[in-house]
């Protein structure tokens, strides 16, 4: 039982430790450094003699002076290997030494041998495997967006690999991309435009949602039960079904191209969430403010507007939010919607300007950074908010 | 008097929820029924723009004739294919002009212009000419002239509202259109994304279901691509693939994994063997395939992890003193607590992969193998402009989801009156 767990665990820290190692390396090799190859057989063999080794020391030297060594003979045998690489590039490897070794430390030969710890070893290295393997696939394409708008053409070309930004030079060089996609190709209007469709249908939402949703949680009617369920059917409704006629129906009113459209069909393809989460909210209000109000004589919309949305706040910014978030994002109603580029808004902009092969692609990321970081941003800050919402109504996509 | 009470209560129910269901009814049911007249009828697009009777008003001085000024309409039908009946036409004029030569299709009263053209067949144009005197010898305004604008109407048939149909467009659909690689690409397509992204998403909320540093980061930057605009991530993956000098393909060059680049998005078939078998993938649907499950496991992920932080914690500490391993935990208690959650998940994420156009539109277009029903909607009403073949499409994805949805409830039902 002991030596199969003793070749586990020595397997799986190595392979974690060559996965660790190859990250590093890409991540250097796209700062311009130039590694043509992994090791994978070299650092086989060291990881293997690491974690090895710290099974066999054991506890006779302290666990930190222990990491410091088996970091700084990796380093040195590594720098001698492949030779000529920045202080930087060293620092880093040290870094990713000492993480490892410190990771491994919890583990030694008695504990080894205790019941099930293959398993426990390798779920505790699927879990960090997985956190580095998810947070790099995830974060690699918002990096790289980033990096390519600040980016000439020139550059991009001799070198795609290099990902490293000139900061030495003229700020007016470094955000040329958004300067010119700002001068030439009108996005500052198009901002505006996304601006006034996204908040406009969040207002014109709320200001339909909030009643409904007040008569479906509170009120008692004929046709309450049909309505609360047709609200979650047309919810799962496809939009690609409603492209065809919509886009008919607008090109003979004269809709097309016009913001208003826009607005009327967002805040309808919205309007199920919004009612659905928050009628959800307003029945955890409890009922005696509102009977009290009744004495009052309040009339159903002072109930609304005195009790019903200040006590809920909460719900009805995540519910705007989340909205707002739709709006932005929305694609497929613009591209069918708008063909005249003075009414475009950013994600048809951007399409639009992808459809010009010609369109250098740091422009095309420097549009798509800034459709990219308002959502991004509000996503960030108003997390809670968002992560409930999304649960409740998880975002159409 | 409770009756009444109730009564208002009713009234004020239909008078709050009155709004928001005129508007969904309108834009999203109306439609639908729409859709379904449309898709009987041979429609295209340059069919729907309703013809307009148009004038262009070009205003003229005479020579020689200070104190005259001449007109010109430039008439014409806006529509190549369909005649406007009864064209009716106004315009105004200041009141110290007097007509000269009045059309005999025309009247002149009031300073009014009134004429009535009658039917103008389709692409009429007409040079239209009237000769004004001015009585009071003042100056005249052209610009102000040409800023009163003429008023036409006109009748014409709308090819939409007329009642002839035809069953052409799902013969069409059904049995021309390579209806069966249709339906299979978009089949892989859903099934494969749906499957992917859930199990990305058990494997993630799992992770974060522990303790570690970073967690509540970890959390939101799971969310990243599904709340960021996907034209934009679209096409930072469309450069990220690109076979000439994208990343992906430079980095492998540069390890020397591969010898010539791959184009990920732009190739129909890959051959791969693997223990002496060849076979071929379909190599960019599978890209598009991955696209999918990047940007929409956060969702599975988001509904797993919650539904994970409410299993009770006394199950697992009961499995501890019993001796479970993790695995046997994670089989045991961990996957039946979520076998209802990833039920309701993949019937969800089916329908809108099933229905998903922007992804697969801005990352290839539906070239190289890639072409699902809803592009197909879209190619089809847009790119072939034959809006009733569109229509049809859309129809038939309907009528697949309809059917889905009755299958998957069916078993579902099954599996419970089982358990």
């Amino acid at each position: 039982m002991r030596t199969k767990n003793t070749i586990i665990f020595s397997l799986i820290s190595t392979f974690f430790l060559i996965f660790l190692i190859s990250i590093w390396k890409i991540l250097a090799t796209l700062q311009g450094l130039s590694i043509k190859s992994f090791n994978i057989e070299i650092l086989f063999i060291f990881g293997l003699l690491i974690s090895l080794a710290h099974l066999g020391i054991g506890d006779r030297i302290k666990s930190f002076y222990k990491s410091i060594i088996f970091s700084l003979l990796f380093v040195f045998c590594d720098g001698y290997l492949t030779q000529k690489l920045p202080i930087w590039y060293n620092v880093g490897v040290f870094l990713i030494l000492y993480f490892f070794t410190n990771k491994i430390s919890k583990y030694s030969f008695v504990g080894l041998k205790e019941e099930h710890s293959t398993q426990v070893i390798l779920f505790d290295f699927l879990t960090l495997f997985g956190i580095l393997f998810f947070s790099f696939v995830i974060l690699f394409p918002f990096y790289m967006m980033l990096v390519t708008s600040f980016k000439t053409q020139i550059a991009l070309l001799v070198n795609p690999l290099d990902f490293s930004i000139n900061f030495r030079q003229d700020i007016k060089d470094l955000f040329k991309s958004y300067f010119v996609i700002f001068k030439s190709y009108k996005f500052g209007k198009y901002i505006v435009t996304s601006t006034i469709v996204s908040v406009g249908t969040v207002i014109i939402t709320l200001l339909f949602a909030i009643p409904a949703a007040y008569a479906v949680a509170r009120l008692n009617f004929f046709g309450k039960t049909f309505l609360s369920t047709s609200i979650l059917i047309i919810y799962m409704f496809p939009a690609i079904v409603l492209v065809i006629p919509l886009y008919t129906i607008f090109s003979q009113l004269g809709l097309r191209n016009s913001i208003e459209g826009l607005l009327i069909v967002y805040t309808a393809t919205t309007l199920p969430v919004a009612i659905y989460m928050l009628q959800g909210y307003f029945k955890s209000i409890p009922k005696e403010l509102e009977e009290a109000a009744i004495l009052d004589k309040l009339s159903w919309y002072g109930i609304i507007t005195k009790i019903i949305i200040p006590l809920s706040i909460p719900a009805i910014s995540s519910v705007a939010l989340y909205v707002f978030m739709i709006a932005w994002n929305e694609f497929l109603f613009s591209l069918m919607f708008l063909d005249n580029p003075n009414s475009f808004t950013l994600s048809r902009a951007i399409q639009y300007l992808s459809g010009d092969a010609e369109t250098p692609r740091q422009y095309l990321m420097a549009g798509s950074v800034i459709v990219t970081l308002p959502v991004l941003f509000i996503f960030v800050y108003f997390e809670k908010y968002l992560v409930s919402g999304l649960t409740a109504g998880s975002v159409k996509g | 008097m409770n009756d009444t009470l109730a009564n208002t209560e009713k009234k004020t129910a239909y008078i709050l929820t009155l709004p928001a269901v005129l508007l969904v009814f309108s834009i999203i049911l109306f439609p639908i029924f729409s859709n379904i007249w449309i898709s009987f009828k041979e429609v295209e697009l340059k069919d729907i723009r309703i013809p307009e009777p148009r004038a262009k008003k070009i205003v003229k001085s005479i020579s020689n004739e200070p104190s005259k000024i001449k007109i010109i309409y430039k008439l014409r039908n806006s529509s190549l294919i369909q005649e406007i009946r009864d064209v009716s036409f106004q315009d105004n004029f200041p009141k110290n002009f007097e007509i000269e030569n009045l059309d005999q299709r025309c009247s002149y009263k009031k300073y009014n212009l009134k004429c009535k053209f009658g039917n103008w067949p389709a692409k009429y144009k007409e040079n239209f000419q009237v000769i004004f005197a001015i009585n009071d010898g003042s100056k005249i305004d052209k610009t102000y002239l040409k800023s009163i604008k003429p008023k036409l109407d006109g009748k014409s048939d709308n090819i939409l509202l007329n009642t002839n149909f035809t069953l052409k467009n799902f013969k069409k659909v059904l049995f021309e259109n390579e209806f069966v690689d249709l339906l299979l690409t978009t089949f892989y397509y859903t099934f494969f994304g749906t499957v992917g992204s859930i199990v990305f998403g058990i494997l993630t909320a799992q992770m974060v279901n522990q303790k570690f540093y970073g967690r509540t980061f970890m959390r939101s930057v799971l969310l990243f691509p599904y709340v960021a605009p996907v034209v934009a991530l679209a096409y930072t993956w469309e450069l990220l693939l690109d076979p000439n000098s994208g990343t992906l393909n430079s980095l492998l060059l540069n390890y020397q994994i591969i010898e010539t680049p791959i184009n990920l998005l732009g190739q129909k078939y890959i051959e791969i063997s693997i223990l002496g078998f060849d076979f071929k993938l379909r190599l960019a649907l599978t890209t598009v395939i991955m696209f999918e499950i990047w940007r929409y496991f956060p969702l599975a992920f988001l509904f797993i992890l919650a539904r994970l932080q409410a299993i009770p914690k006394e199950l697992y500490e009961a499995a501890d003193v019993d001796g479970a391993s993790p695995f046997q935990k994670f089989f045991n208690i961990t996957l039946p607590q979520i076998t209802a959650v990833i039920s309701i998940l993949f019937m969800i994420r089916f329908i809108w992969n099933f229905n998903k156009f922007e992804d697969v539109f801005l990352l290839t277009g539906g070239a190289s193998g890639t072409r699902t029903l809803p592009i197909n909607v879209y190619q089809q009403g847009f790119a072939i402009s034959d809006i009733g073949m569109g229509s049809a499409v859309s129809i038939v994805i309907v009528v697949l989801l309809l059917m889905f949805m009755f299958f998957y409830f069916k078993l579902l039902g099954k599996r419970v009156d089982e358990n």
